[in-house]
Formats: C-alpha cells, sequence, structure tokens
C-alpha cells in the first residue's frame, strides 16, 4: 500500500475555512509545491499555525499576502509586513506564542498530550488569559496543544510508507508539524519505495503521514537572493 | 535605527570580547549577527540557532548558498565541524535547559534592574517575540547591544519599563554606542566610556541611577 498520490488529489482535503499547520521557518521548509497548489485552487480562510509568516513572497508568506489566511497563530511575523498591515487592518487575527512554547504545543498535540507547562512568559504578557500551576512551589503557564485539520510539511526524503528525513536547518518545525495534523501530507524532493532508507536515519515514522506528494523544487526567490 | 555602519561594527566588536573558549552562544538578528565576524580564530565557540543548529558557521561565499542551510533569521550560512542538527523543540530545550552560556540581543528599553522590553511597541511594531523571550529568561548571560538612546534622544535605559516586557531581571551586560554598563543586584554600573563621549555624556543620556567604577572616572 502506498502513500504516494499527486499534488492535485492531495490538496483537495485542504478545504477553505480550515486549520492547516504548516512546517517551516522562515521560508526555509514550507513545502513549495503544496503552497503552489492552495494558491492555484483559490484554498482561502485558512487558520494557519506555523512558526513565522515568512517572507512576503517567500513561503507561507504567500498565503499571507494573497490574503488566503484569516487567523494566524506564530511566534514572529516581522519578516513579512504583509502579516502585521491585515492585523491592523483587522483582516488577520494573530495569536502569538513564544518560540520554544509554540513548538512543544505542536509537539504536545502531536504526539497526544494535554498540553504543557512551561515558566517561559509566566510573569509578562504571555501569561494574559491562561491557567496557572504551581508544581513543588514555581509557577507555570499551563500551555494548549495544538493540532490542525490538515498538516503539509517538507522532507529531503520520503519513502512509500511515509517515513521522512529532512535536511539540514530545513528540518526546524516539520517533524513536529508532522505529527500534529489529523491529515498529514509530506511533500518530498525524492521518494523511495519502503526498504530504501536507513531505519536509523528516519526522523519522522511513516505512522504519522497520510500521503506523500513530489515536490517540484522550491519556486520562489529566497530573501536574500 | 540610523545607526552608522562603524558605530554598529563597534558595538559587535565589542561584545565578541565577552565570549570566550568553549562558550555555546546565541546571537539575535541585527548588530548581534555581526558579533560572530569577530570571534578570535584561537577560540572554539558553538553558535545556536533556533532552527535547529548547535554549531553554524560564516556566511557561505556568493553562489555556494544552500537554500536548507539558514540562520534563524533566514540567511545562508554554513557549519563547523562538530555541528548538529535537530528540531525546533530540541533547538528550545537547550535554551531552556540553560545550556547557552550567553545570548546577545537587542532591546527598546532596559530598566536599572535588568528588566528587557524588546519584542512589542503596542500598536506600532508588533512583530511577534519569537524566541526572544525564552532566550532572555533562560540564558545564563544575557547581553543587550543597543543604541544608547532613541532617535528622538530619549534614554532607553530607564529606571523602569514603559513597554509590555520580554522578561524581568534578566539583563547581564549593556553595549551601547556611549557605553558600557554592568546590570548587578545593587544596579547599573558604568564600567566604559566610549570616545568621544565623557562620564557625563552617558550620565545625560541615561533615565536611570548609574554607579561609576573607580576606574571610569
Amino acid at each position: 500500500m502506498t502513500k504516494v498520490r499527486s499534488v492535485g488529489d492531495a490538496v483537495t482535503c485542504i478545504k477553505s475555512g480550515s486549520s492547516l499547520m504548516v512546517g517551516g521557518f522562515g521560508g526555509i521548509g514550507n513545502p513549495p509545491t503544496l503552497i503552489k497548489a492552495i494558491l492555484e485552487n483559490g484554498i482561502d480562510e485558512l487558520t494557519l499555525i506555523c512558526n513565522d509568516a515568512g517572507f512576503p513572497y517567500v513561503g507561507i508568506g504567500q498565503l499571507i499576502t494573497e490574503g488566503r489566511a484569516s487567523k494566524l497563530v506564530a511566534s514572529h511575523i516581522g519578516s513579512n509586513p504583509n502579516a502585521g498591515k491585515f492585523m491592523h487592518e483587522n483582516k488577520l487575527d494573530i495569536e502569538f506564542s513564544p518560540q520554544g512554547t509554540l513548538v512543544e504545543r505542536i509537539r504536545a498535540g502531536g504526539v497526544g498530550l494535554g498540553g504543557i507547562l512551561t515558566d517561559i512568559g509566566v510573569d509578562g504578557l504571555v501569561a494574559e488569559g491562561k491557567e496557572k500551576m504551581i508544581v513543588d512551589g514555581k509557577p507555570f503557564l499551563i500551555e494548549k496543544p495544538l493540532t490542525a485539520d490538515v498538516s503539509i510539511v517538507y522532507a529531503k526524503k520520503a519513502d512509500e510508507f511515509g517515513n521522512l528525513i529532512f535536511d539540514k536547518s530545513a528540518r526546524n518545525t516539520n517533524p513536529l508539524v508532522a505529527m500534529a495534523g489529523t491529515l498529514t501530507i509530506a511533500e518530498a524532493d525524492e521518494i523511495v519505495p519502503v526498504g530504501e532508507l536507513d531505519p536509523e536515519e528516519i526522523v519522522t515514522p511513516g505512522a504519522f503521514v497520510d500521503m506523500v506528494v513530489k515536490s517540484e523544487g522550491v519556486n520562489w526567490t529566497w530573501a536574500w537572493e | 535605527m540610523g545607526m552608522g555602519v562603524s558605530v554598529r561594527e563597534a558595538i559587535a566588536k565589542r561584545a565578541a570580547e565577552e565570549i570566550k573558549d568553549g562558550m555555546v552562544v546565541n546571537l539575535g538578528i541585527g548588530i548581534p549577527t555581526l558579533v560572530a565576524n569577530y570571534i578570535s580564530p584561537n577560540i572554539n565557540v558553538m553558535f545556536h540557532a533556533e532552527n535547529g543548529v548547535l554549531g553554524t558557521g560564516p556566511a557561505p561565499q556568493k553562489g555556494e548558498e544552500d537554500a536548507n542551510l539558514c540562520n534563524a533569521g533566514g540567511i545562508p550560512m554554513t557549519i563547523v565541524p562538530g555541528a548538529s542538527y535537530f528540531d525546533s523543540t530540541l533547538a528550545f530545550g537547550i535554551i531552556r535547559r540553560g545550556l547557552l552560556d550567553v545570548t546577545i540581543l537587542g532591546a527598546f528599553e532596559v530598566s536599572q534592574n535588568g528588566d528587557l522590553a524588546n519584542w512589542i511597541v503596542p500598536g506600532k511594531i508588533v512583530s511577534g517575540m519569537g524566541g526572544a523571550v525564552d532566550l532572555a529568561q533562560k540564558a545564563k548571560k544575557v547581553i543587550v547591544l543597543m543604541n544608547h538612546t532613541d532617535k528622538h534622544g530619549n534614554p532607553k535605559i530607564v529606571r523602569e519599563c514603559t513597554l509590555p516586557l520580554t522578561a524581568e531581571r534578566c539583563v547581564n551586560l549593556i553595549i551601547t554606542d556611549m557605553a558600557v554598563i554592568e546590570v548587578t543586584k545593587k544596579g547599573l554600573n558604568l564600567i566604559e566610556v566610549k570616545e568621544p563621549y565623557t562620564v557625563d555624556d552617558v550620565i545625560n543620556a541615561t533615565g536611570a541611577e548609574l554607579h561609576i567604577a573607580d576606574f571610569v572616572k
């Protein structure tokens, strides 16, 4: 049984109005072919969950620039001025989470935990509206887990079972996001038959992955180019 | 920030003196990134990046960039021998566990007890905190690099921060275009004044009480 699908088939699983978690950090590791397909298919009103808002024309940033998101859960939007502009115009609702907390919330959702306890931000603005818990005399925030209708990630290699290996700093949030989708679609530069990946090198076990699509490679000009 | 290139470089160069052999260090975006250019080749430092790298190296030659090997600011980099890749939870595990010897950050305001405000100016700059809260709260030493005053000449070192805090009582050292100031339990110690400024210039540009170290007078 292979999980390999065409990009066209896979993208029909992403509906307007759904929550979409996207792997990547500053555009690096955002899945380019799936993002392109979302843009081409007119999918909008998305709740995006991602480390950051990318750059205006790089990665997830394109979905924001094109007005496809109504909400964004992220740690940082500084590299995409459109996100800040839409937020001030009340076109985009943004929930900020400290980066380390955001990724643990995604991991918690991905591995079936009820949340995490952390002291990051326990004394400041981050704590507003959140429950606190005292453990061994120390205060912690209860931070809730994050999951999404669909997760999309970018891998260097996948096999037909959905085992994933990532590439250098493009790993970043991808293994976490891969676990947290009700449905997870992995875009890979290379897809190989089952048995060809070294089990010691696999980062994400295929059990977390529902579909694998072949990447057409990055289709944007990097912010630094 | 309207700061000349040479001023930025001078601040970065001074900050590099704080980094010693064997340290694990995280550099923020902006002037802090420049600090890596002034580390002595005779010492080994493992630079940490929030996107999941320990052991980042210098920028690659033009044309040698790898789109999947970038720093936390999205800029291509290289790695040094002994470097490792991992996911973002582990990157922040290193931070929360207190394994960073030094983090170097920018700031909007620093108070006399070391409170740091660097992620939000409500209604104006709302870029999100990124990893700043984690870094400021958990690194063993927090060094702030900034202009001594804002673009209107108002002090950025103040009795109490007016902006929402990134973290309380976290800053250990402030390096500006005018001075180097230690934050101690007893308050702010002025330990260096940069030419052409005088001690009085620094006092006038600072919105909090400064203890002047004997060797500065």
